[in-house]
């Protein structure tokens, strides 16, 4: 036989396939650069035709994005005394006054608060039922696991008419409680299991020994089999964690302010004229998309496995 | 010297936990640990559908809670199903899906096969082809709406660029047929890597012995690839089918986004018009119908189709 498997893919075939899945990656990473680069543009470039590759950078976006501005005419700003802050000069120089801060932060933040809370509580409950499933005799097992993971196929709006009731007789409405709440049980399935397939992975073997050596079961789970399934617990925690991130129909059909996450808030930032204010939205989606980014690239040994509920490993 | 979890947990466990009681049995254990998750799920999953499920024999709505709620008996559901707008959803709906998931099959499988051919950097390029499906649809949505904008878009400026149609001669979102596309454009972008993931495991388990016996019995590239690469991948290409099916028939976030359902109601989707009839209409009764017919048209056609999977899976 020839020194290469017959396998193998030849030098040219590798070289063909390299490129066109680099084309293909450079096509579909385009819309992502053009966000970024028109959250850097100002308002008239980022709508001129034709639309501008190379532009004059601007932090403009990222400014009216985070305050709230008032046009001021050009008596009344000579008026005042000149800015001094760097964000105070970008709005100046548009013939505007930062009054305040934005409503952004708070969205953002809420979007932060309830992403955290509702992983951590999906997390905990999924690691325990995952390692009960795992582990134990559960009567109706594979039934239980199942229903589990049915509820992830109901259609959001399906659940949404009765729990936007119930939310508002239990004074749930528009709360950051009732939020992860949600975004838990929603996440639930996905936690199970994935963690069930990761814990399934460990061998038997430690728990056992400790068993022996006295644990009891409790004591067993916590210091033998959770530091093994960190790792899994770990990618579990990102996949619930850019879920609830990301989530949109829940979101826009139960807040409406206080509890308000960024997804249903970014398309509604205006421009003080009324018009949509596309670099302040491109800075958001910016800000927005790229923790998301950060975490694809640390979960990418996990990502099929995530993806797929656990149905398909490698 | 080795130093397994196991040695070093023998060596901490003082004699004093060793000879203490086991604890609680297994069994309750057992419920202890499944018990929040079930009750949280029947709390926020079961309990609405039943729920949902006794509106729909009513005609309550939701703005107003002091109405008197009457039961309509079936009238919701008659309604409903006789009504030829909702067909016409149907239709979009089986539009959307169908394109997007020949699209998604084409392209993710396509992608799949070059990559398995396992050039230098492959693992790179994948991460990166992967980012758009981990977004959020909302945001991108919105997003596209700017690349798709009439006549200024980008979109229409690469059109014109390459096949000197005139940048305002069609709207991408707009009237003229197009917005249909528009979004299987989008969740095309947004999901072909999903669809290629799991491609890409199928073709990574077919073992290598297969083709090395192929190559000796002189079967050509192109048979090995109908008949072994093709059926060897099939369990992960349908399971994928699968994800993609139960998610764009529930599709909303991304759409929504896009074009609201429409111009007029050309791109109304049907989890777009429950939206409307349910938080914009309020007619909780009737959407409580609708809803319920569509959760049970997803479940029935998930069903078929596992047990189809399953015996493709057999063979």
């Amino acid at each position: 036989m020839s020194a290469h498997s017959v396998t193998a893919a030849s030098r040219k075939a590798k070289w063909v396939a390299g490129i066109l899945v680099v084309l293909y990656a450079v096509l579909t990473l385009l819309p992502l650069l053009w966000i970024i680069s028109t959250s850097f543009k100002s308002g008239p470039d980022s709508i001129s035709y034709p639309p501008k590759v190379f532009f004059q950078p601007t932090l403009e976006g990222y400014v009216n994005l985070f305050t709230t501005q008032a046009r001021a005419s050009a008596e009344d700003l000579a008026t005042l005394t000149p800015p001094e802050a760097w964000y105070d000069e970008i709005a100046w120089a548009d013939g505007m006054i930062i009054v305040g801060p934005s409503r952004f932060g708070q969205r953002f933040l809420n979007s932060v608060i309830i992403g955290f809370g509702s992983t951590f509580l999906s997390i905990v409950l999924g690691t325990l039922s995952a390692y009960a499933f795992s582990r134990f005799r559960v009567p109706l097992r594979d039934d239980l696991l199942f229903f589990i993971l049915s509820t992830r196929m109901m259609p959001p709006i399906v659940v949404a008419i009765p729990i936007f009731l119930m939310f508002r007789s239990l004074g749930l409405s528009d709360t950051h409680a009732g939020m992860i709440l949600l975004y838990t049980a929603v996440n639930l399935s996905l936690a199970v299991w994935l963690l069930k397939g990761f814990i399934d992975e460990i061998p038997r073997d430690y728990e056992e020994a400790a068993l022996i050596d006295g644990y009891t079961r409790f004591q067993a789970f916590v210091k033998v089999v959770l530091p093994q399934a960190a790792t899994g617990i770990a990618s579990t925690a990102i996949f619930c964690l850019i879920f609830a991130w990301n989530e949109y129909a829940f979101a826009v059909l139960l807040t409406s302010g206080n509890a308000q996450t960024a997804p249903p808030f970014i398309p509604t930032i205006l421009s003080v004229g009324g018009g949509i204010d596309w670099p302040a939205v491109a800075a958001a989606a910016t800000l927005f998309l790229l923790p998301v980014v950060v975490f694809t690239i640390l979960l990418r040994k996990h990502l099929l496995r995530g993806i797929t509920f656990g149905a398909v490993r490698r | 010297m080795t130093d397994t979890p196991a040695d070093r947990i023998a060596r901490a466990t003082p004699p004093a936990i060793a000879r203490r009681v086991r604890g609680l049995p297994d069994r309750v254990i057992a419920w202890i640990f499944v018990a929040p998750t079930i009750f949280l799920l029947l709390a926020v999953n079961i309990f609405p559908l039943i729920w949902t499920i006794r509106l729909s024999f009513t005609n309550f709505a939701a703005n107003k809670p002091n109405a008197e709620v009457k039961w309509v008996g079936i009238r919701n559901y008659t309604r409903i199903l006789t009504d030829a707008d909702t067909w016409a959803n149907m239709q979009t709906t089986a539009h959307f899906l169908i394109w997007t998931i020949f699209f998604q099959v084409l392209i993710g499988f396509a992608l799949a096969w070059l990559i398995n051919r396992k050039f230098k950097g492959n693992d790179l390029v994948t991460t990166l082809i992967v980012i758009p499906m981990m977004l959020s649809p909302a945001v991108v949505g919105n997003f596209w709406t700017f690349l798709y904008q009439p006549q200024i878009g980008v979109v229409n400026y690469v059109v014109e660029f390459l096949t000197g149609i005139p940048a305002d001669s069609f709207s991408m979102l707009g009237p003229g047929g197009w917005a249909r596309w528009s979004i299987v454009i989008v969740d095309t972008w947004m999901w072909t890597p999903f669809v290629m993931l799991i491609c890409l495991a199928g073709l990574r388990s077919i073992p290598d012995y297969i083709y090395e016996a192929a190559e000796v019995d002189r079967a050509s590239k192109w048979r090995q690839f109908w008949t072994i690469t093709v059926p060897m991948a099939l369990p992960f290409l349908m399971l994928a089918v699968l994800f993609r099916g139960i998610e764009n028939f529930r599709m909303f976030d991304l759409v929504v986004l896009l074009t609201g359902g429409g111009p007029g109601d050309e791109t109304l989707l049907a989890s777009i018009d429950l939206k409307r009839e349910a938080f914009e209409k309020w007619r909780t009764g009737y959407s409580s119908a609708y809803a319920i017919i569509l959760f049970v048209t997803v479940f029935g056609l998930a069903s078929i189709y596992v047990k189809a999977l399953n015996r493709v899976k057999q063979r």
